[in-house]
């Protein structure tokens, strides 16, 4: 299940011009407000004809601009999950969910009432009228309801944007399961939020200004030095996987990553199951030599990879630890000072609050 | 014929005319406002100009108009007297006298009601699959149901009460054209005919305040069920 997309459009002083492919789990597109991210999402469905380009899922096309096809969004099997969901007011949750069944074909496979219900926890709401709903409930219904279509791929733009913090910690969890249940339907996710990404997707494409600025497996991406000013120093930072070992009764928790093993707050799985670490550049320090006395519980070993030198008094370091890939931010002056250079080797200082309660998954 | 049994007549003849005229100009009123609504093209105010005519010129007037296109001897009634179909002084005249005089106020409300539609919800359909006709029959029409409502109970109310374009359209001939209006309005150039008026405008009275009543506890239960009562 692959789609293939290259779109060119020019609306006002706006010019979009992006070429990507979006295969199986979460392709997450990225970008500020103004990227052109719902553009694109829109002319994947099908909302309207762009200029100029093409989308074809599995070859077949959807758009094509030089042979004049265009499929209409009816036709093309995708389901869409708006950031305002959009549920029917005068039909209950029951009769939202069910809305689109009927016009998916009859080979089509996909996710019964009863699967969509368990996996989003709808059960309780069935008989419910979208008004009384809150605006998580809303989201999880909307994505329900984009599931009973039977889709191809689902599309969907910033479903949690409009969804205060608890709102997307529900919803989080949700989304994890659709990636990774048996379901397996591709997911081309638009966002501006860097946590919500490097939690879910497994392909990322940087969008800016209506250009792709970088694109590929998201743990590539998000180590990619380059890709802090498109992230935002404060957002850029990689993700690494690492093993849960055991809960400590002082609320840390052991984990083990190829670069070495972590103490962590606020890690909810469980012991066995392996999860996402999302740390930050601006969280990660550098030492030369084997730091002591320290109260970061958290030392690595690592190789430099990449000294990236900006315009201002910053620079991003990429580093190896293990298989893992990290990234610090740090000043050009210590650059300086300690004689950062590509392999060498040094160390790693995470603290271990660097690491957001909500950036941990699986 | 007694005094009660023409009032009963005039009753009768109203309520065929307006449930005629109701029920020939919802979906004409429902088309023109979908086309008000949704669409734009050349002329487009000029339709709307058009529609809303009969709200702004004497009622007088457009009967006269109607006599004019629609008489035995206009080339529009002539044509449609040889196919068999008589409108001037003929209790179909008094229907299409109806439909135009209440036709602005039927699209007026029910052109509201579309354009309050969020076309958002039509395009989220869409991508769940629904073909055109279905987005149509599934999502607008139920959201719009209110609004038709209205318009049609408005529409009916003044069929029951229109009376200018009326009598000068198709005349005042008991038990052929007199409806309710021209009964009261005759009855009231009879001497000692008051009484007889004031009984047919009980009868007008509790019409009118029914349709509206009516109308009010459908409007209430489609509120009620979406906020989810």
């Amino acid at each position: 299940m692959t789609l293939s997309a290259h779109i060119r459009h020019r609306f006002g002083a706006f010019d979009l011009d992006v070429a990507f492919d979006a295969g199986p789990g979460i392709t997450a597109l990225f970008g500020q407000s103004g990227a052109g991210k719902t553009t694109i999402i829109n002319a994947v469905a099908g909302l309207f004809a762009p200029d100029a380009g093409h989308v074809t899922l599995n070859g077949d096309p959807l758009f094509d601009s030089t042979a004049k096809a265009f499929v209409v969004p009816a036709a093309r099997r995708f389901g869409y999950v708006f950031q305002d969901a959009r549920l029917f007011p005068h039909l209950n949750v029951r009769e939202n969910l069910t809305f689109g069944t009927r016009y998916a074909p009859a080979s089509a496979k996909g996710a019964s009432l009863d699967d969509v219900t368990d996996l989003l926890g709808l059960s309780a709401l069935l008989n419910r009228m979208p008004a009384t709903l809150s605006g998580g409930e809303k989201q999880r219904a909307a994505i329900g309801r984009a599931l009973l279509a039977k889709p191809q791929m689902l599309l969907m733009d910033e479903p949690l944007a409009s969804l205060d913090g608890p709102r997307k910690q529900e919803i989080l969890p949700y989304l994890e399961r659709l990636r990774d249940g048996p379901l397996g339907l591709p997911i081309l996710y638009v966002s501006h939020a860097v946590d919500e990404i490097a939690r879910l997707a497994d392909t990322l494409v940087l969008l800016k200004d209506g250009r792709v600025q970088a694109h590929g497996p998201l743990y590539d991406v998000m180590a990619d030095p380059g890709a802090v000013p498109l992230l935002g120093v404060r957002e850029a930072g990689a993700v690494i996987e690492a093993e849960v070992l055991s809960h400590a009764t002082d609320g840390l928790t052991h984990l083990r990553s190829s670069g070495g093993d972590l103490h962590l707050p606020g890690v909810q799985a469980q012991p066995g199951t392996k999860v996402r670490l999302r740390v930050l550049a601006q969280d990660v320090m550098l030492s030369v030599n084997k730091p002591e006395g320290l109260s970061a519980l958290n030392v690595m070993p690592v190789t430099i990879q990449d000294v990236h030198q900006g315009d201002g008094p910053g620079a991003a370091i990429a580093l190896r630890a293990g298989d893992d890939r990290l990234l610090a931010r740090i000043t050009r002056r210590a650059v300086a000072e300690l004689g950062l250079t590509t392999d060498m080797r040094c160390y790693a200082i995470l603290k271990a609050t660097s690491v957001a309660p909500g950036s941990i998954g699986r | 014929m007694t005094s009660d049994a023409a009032a009963w007549e005039a009753l009768r003849l109203s309520l065929w005319v307006a449930c005629w005229a109701t029920v020939l100009a919802v979906p004409l009123a429902l088309w023109i406002a979908w086309i008000l609504a949704r669409r734009d093209f050349w002329g487009k105010s000029l339709l709307s100009a058009l529609v809303h005519l009969p709200l702004v010129l004497p009622p007088v007037v457009t009967g006269y108009l109607l006599l004019m296109g629609f008489g035995r001897n206009a080339p529009l009634g002539r044509a449609l007297d040889s196919i068999g179909i008589t409108l001037a002084f003929h209790w179909s005249g008094a229907v299409l006298a109806a439909i135009i005089m209440g036709f602005p106020l039927m699209v007026r409300a029910m052109r509201l009601a579309i354009e309050a539609v969020d076309p958002k919800l039509e395009e989220a359909a869409a991508t769940l699959g629904a073909p055109r006709i279905a987005i149509f029959g599934r999502v607008t029409l139920p959201l719009i149901a209110p609004g038709i409502l209205a318009g049609a109970v408005m529409g009916f109310a003044k069929a029951m009460g229109e009376f200018g374009a009326t009598i000068t359209f198709v005349a005042n001939i008991p038990g052929q054209t007199q409806t309710l209006p021209s009964a009261i309005w005759a009855a009231l150039q009879i001497p000692g005919g008051e009484n007889q008026a004031i009984a047919m405008v009980m009868m007008a009275s509790v019409v009118a305040i029914g349709a509206v009543l009516i109308s009010e506890a459908l409007a209430r239960r489609v509120a009620a069920r979406i906020a989810g009562a």
